[in-house]
């Protein structure tokens, strides 16, 4: 077990012993898997797009991780994390100007026609570098992939590229597609983009709207004896509510992504024959976040961003908006982390005396009624929690004479008003870290981003040294020396506040216990499930 | 005949302008919520700032709010509905795959609220004042008072977490295979738990305007008569006082089509129905006008149709609406 799931773990009380029944490695397991069965779990979304290389998101992968494959998938306890799939192995240049994969024989697609390095190829030259959401921008300088023979793929760059950077992408960013099936017409348009064809051990079988997705078992899968199940039901469930009864019920064997409310969790942990399993997704951490408007006077002012970090209680947010399902956050790397994180940053302890002293000697003294200044605060709706620590993180202000208004707006309208029109003060956002600052993390905090780009600095933040780091780590290649320059970036940001980091959390499962080789790796729910099954 | 005729010529005349300002009306309503479709749909993706130029010019959103609703009419000219942004799929094709489905959790609904309310109306209402008037008017107001979403919580959990009586959501049994009677008979179960809560929210409507209707008809000259010529107090009850009481239930039927087919979006998420409502709802949450204005349509029709019915039953129950139809 790598240090990351044992300090996690450590954090989130009460479940650590459940875990342990759960958590054990497929190998040297005493009962050996059972064949058949399918496997009913609750999901809460739709996606419009079910083509994992063009939609890199986890509501897309939690269901065709299972049709379509990528070249690595995450592992605790494989080299750098990775465990092959696709892919045997893979090879990075000195010069940093290309990367070498070795892929796997004998795979075929679920049409039969066989999967070489043609497929590999174009799914990233036609798919991940010019359409995927995350690919666009760690692709931007793949020139060509060369295919020196069916089983070997030789990604060309055109600048240096950091091998680390590309080996954390693989787990989200190389789904590969089929060549045969995207190169003809236009890839946006492909039917294949609603009902995928991949390699994976499942394939897709039906999709009813608003009812249920059903993928059946790929008897010609690669894997020795797998996949195990016969089929897998995803029952839509838009009513979070419902997916607990449905559990209950026997309806459905599992609800991943926290279908079930944090607040159900304790109720339903003592129902037997259920089991609530936190592990299985430290690939996929979610962070508390408080947005900055740095065009505000006042916020421009590190004193007043020292002074809002100080009068956040991290503890508190934790045991009572997350009841103990996250942690405390120290900086834009989450702790879970096992390559980049640092804890050695300047820290803001809750003090409210301290915080009331920092805003006095900026100059912001309390007016008769005891407020300094007034701010707009926008909680992002997207997650329960995000609009619960935005009512706290008012009452927090409050205490130090900030007056903030809360402004509640749908998903739409939250992106819109702070992403574009920067109609904010403050904003509470729950950005995602993917397993490198590179991917999605440096833009939040890096200047000269245009208007609109969602989940990135868009509170006008503007620091030359911190551009400057993050410009030479991303040319980096030495990977000890590149995880150096993001220790120091964590420093900087922390020091300097451009975003206040307060605290990590990532999603729930609950199982029946029938459900096993559950939570087997980092990204367990967005995984293949080649392995999962089902005891009778 | 000629009655219904006129009625129905004058209806369709009258409905075209309608429709024309309901599809106008709900198109600037929905420009004016802040954020578009991209704006939805990049919540869940993230995106760059090229790939989000890329949506907006394919999703046709970087042009015009006027050319995009003068498109939108065009096409509509032509009976073509559009193609909806958030589920890349025809919006016809969308809509008549949930619009049974409302149709049938409505209607069973609505014949349960109105048949059992208005049964229940006459019960109470054939001795105005008596134990059982109040306790059914207070009972029904009860159920009336209770939020749908509880109702229908309180529904799952006794009858199918506790009792495993009934399945717990969803239209039928994931693909069970199941056709004919089979898959009827399995869409029926699905329906008990669905159509219960919403029926009986509405029961208290048609319980309560039969039972005042009747208070009413009591005090009337003509029940004097009835009584004088000496027929049976069944007979006075039901053809006469519940049938003079009859008629405003039925103008309550034609305006509550309209709630109905809007769709219940609390009981169809509650119990996973996909049906008209949720989709109106993810429509509104994705900015997906096209489709917004494609569910807005076709219930806009489907109301006009039912009032049309209503009028229609209207000029059958009540001789003199009929002439008076006729005569205008």
């Amino acid at each position: 077990m790598s240090e990351l799931t044992i300090s996690r773990r450590g954090l989130l009380a009460g479940s650590a012993l459940l875990l342990a029944s759960t958590a054990l490695p497929t190998i040297g397991l005493a009962q050996t898997p059972k064949k058949g069965g399918r496997l009913v779990l609750a999901a809460d979304s739709e996606p419009r797009n079910l083509n994992p290389a063009i939609v890199a998101s986890n509501g897309v992968f939690f269901i065709s991780s299972k049709i379509v494959e990528t070249l690595a998938e995450a592992s605790f306890d494989g080299k750098d994390g990775l465990e092959p799939r696709l892919a045997l192995s893979w090879e990075g240049a000195a010069d940093g100007l290309s990367v070498t994969f070795k892929l796997r024989d004998g795979v075929k697609w679920h049409d039969g026609k066989p999967f070489t390095s043609a497929d590999v190829a174009f799914s990233a030259l036609q798919i991940w570098k010019p359409l995927q959401n995350l690919g666009r921008t760690v692709f931007k300088d793949l020139q060509a992939v060369d295919t020196p023979d069916d089983l070997t793929a030789v990604f060309k760059f055109a600048k240096p590229t950091p091998f680390q950077l590309i080996r954390n992408a693989l787990p989200a960013l190389s789904s590969v597609v089929p060549k045969h099936v995207y190169e003809v017409g236009k890839i946006e348009d492909n039917p294949a983009n609603n009902a995928p064809v991949g390699t994976g051990p499942f394939k897709f079988a039906e999709y009813k709207a608003g009812q249920y997705y059903r993928l059946t078992r790929n008897d010609a899968y690669w894997g020795k004896d797998e996949p195990y199940l016969d089929e897998i039901v995803y029952q839509v469930l838009p009513d979070r509510t419902s997916a607990a009864a449905a559990l209950e019920a026997e309806e459905i064997q599992l609800a991943a992504f926290s279908a079930v409310p944090l607040a159900d969790l304790d109720r339903i942990s003592k129902v037997p024959g259920l089991k609530v399993i936190t592990k299985g997704y430290e690939g996929l951490t979610y962070q508390l976040v408080v947005e900055i408007n740095h065009r505000r006077k006042e916020l421009s002012d590190l004193k007043v961003r020292q002074a809002i970090a100080h009068a956040i209680d991290k503890d508190f947010v934790v045991k009572t908006i997350f009841l103990g399902y996250a942690a405390t956050a120290t900086g834009p790397v989450p702790k879970n982390d096992p390559q980049f994180y640092t804890a050695d940053v300047p820290t803001y302890p809750f003090d409210v005396a301290k915080a009331n002293a920092l805003l006095d000697e900026a100059g912001y003294k309390r007016a008769d009624d005891g407020k300094r200044f007034a701010l707009k605060l926008l909680p992002a709706p997207y997650f329960n929690e995000t609009k619960q620590f935005g009512d706290y993180l008012r009452q927090a202000l409050a205490a130090i004479g900030i007056d903030a208004e809360i402004v509640n707006n749908d998903s739409a309208a939250h992106i819109k008003a702070v992403y574009t029109d920067h109609a904010f003060d403050l904003a509470v956002g729950p950005p995602v870290f993917r397993g490198d600052p590179a991917i999605s993390t440096t833009i939040l905090v890096q200047s000269g981003i245009p208007d609109g780009v969602p989940f990135s600095n868009q509170g006008g933040y503007k620091n030359p040294d911190l551009d400057a780091l993050i410009a030479k780590a991303s040319e980096t290649l030495d990977s000890a020396a590149r995880t150096e320059l993001y220790k120091e970036f964590q420093k900087k940001v922390a020091a300097d506040l451009p975003l206040i980091n307060v605290a990590e959390w990532s999603f729930i499962s609950v199982a029946s216990d029938k459900v096993g080789n559950i939570a087997n790796n980092p990204r367990w729910a967005v995984s293949s499930w080649a392995d999962t099954y089902l005891e009778s | 005949m000629t009655g219904a005729l006129t009625l129905l010529r004058r209806r369709l005349v009258g409905s075209v302008f309608v429709l024309l300002i309901v599809i106008i009306g709900s198109f600037m309503l929905l420009e004016a919520a802040p954020g578009d479709a991209v704006d939805a749909y990049i919540v869940s993706t993230g995106g760059d700032a090229g790939m989000i130029e890329l949506l907006r010019h394919r999703w046709g959103l970087d042009q015009s709010e006027l050319t995009r609703l003068a498109n939108y009419l065009w096409a509509l000219l032509h009976l073509d509905l559009g193609q909806s942004v958030t589920f890349s799929r025809p919006i016809r094709d969308i809509i008549l795959e949930r619009l049974p489905t409302t149709l049938i959790l409505m209607g069973s609904a609505t014949a349960l609220s109105f048949g059992l309310g208005s049964a229940l109306g006459i019960y109470a209402g054939a001795r105005p004042g008596s134990f059982r008037d109040r306790f059914l008017s207070i009972g029904s107001l009860a159920l009336y008072a209770v939020p749908g979403f509880w109702l229908g919580l309180v529904l799952i959990v006794v009858f199918a977490v506790d009792l495993r009586w009934l399945p717990i959501g969803g239209i039928e049994t994931i693909a069970s295979g199941k056709i004919g009677l089979a898959r009827a008979t399995d869409i029926a179960v699905h329906l008990v738990l669905p159509v219960s809560a919403l029926g009986f929210i509405y029961l208290a409507l048609y319980l309560r305007m039969m039972r005042a209707g009747m208070a009413e008809a009591w005090r009337q000259d003509f029940i004097l008569a009835a009584r004088a010529r000496g027929l049976t107090r069944r007979r006075i009850v039901l053809a006469h006082v519940a049938r003079n009481a009859l008629l405003p239930l039925i103008t309550m039927l034609g305006l509550q089509s309209a709630q109905m087919l809007g769709g219940s979006v609390v009981i169809e998420s509650v119990f996973a129905v996909p049906g008209l409502g949720r989709l109106a709802q993810e429509a509104v949450a994705g900015r997906d006008t096209p489709l917004l204005l494609g569910i807005i349509l076709v219930s806009a029709v489907l109301v006009i149709l039912i009032n049309l019915l209503v009028d229609l039953a209207y000029a059958l129950l009540d001789p003199r609406v009929g002439a008076g139809e006729a005569g205008a």
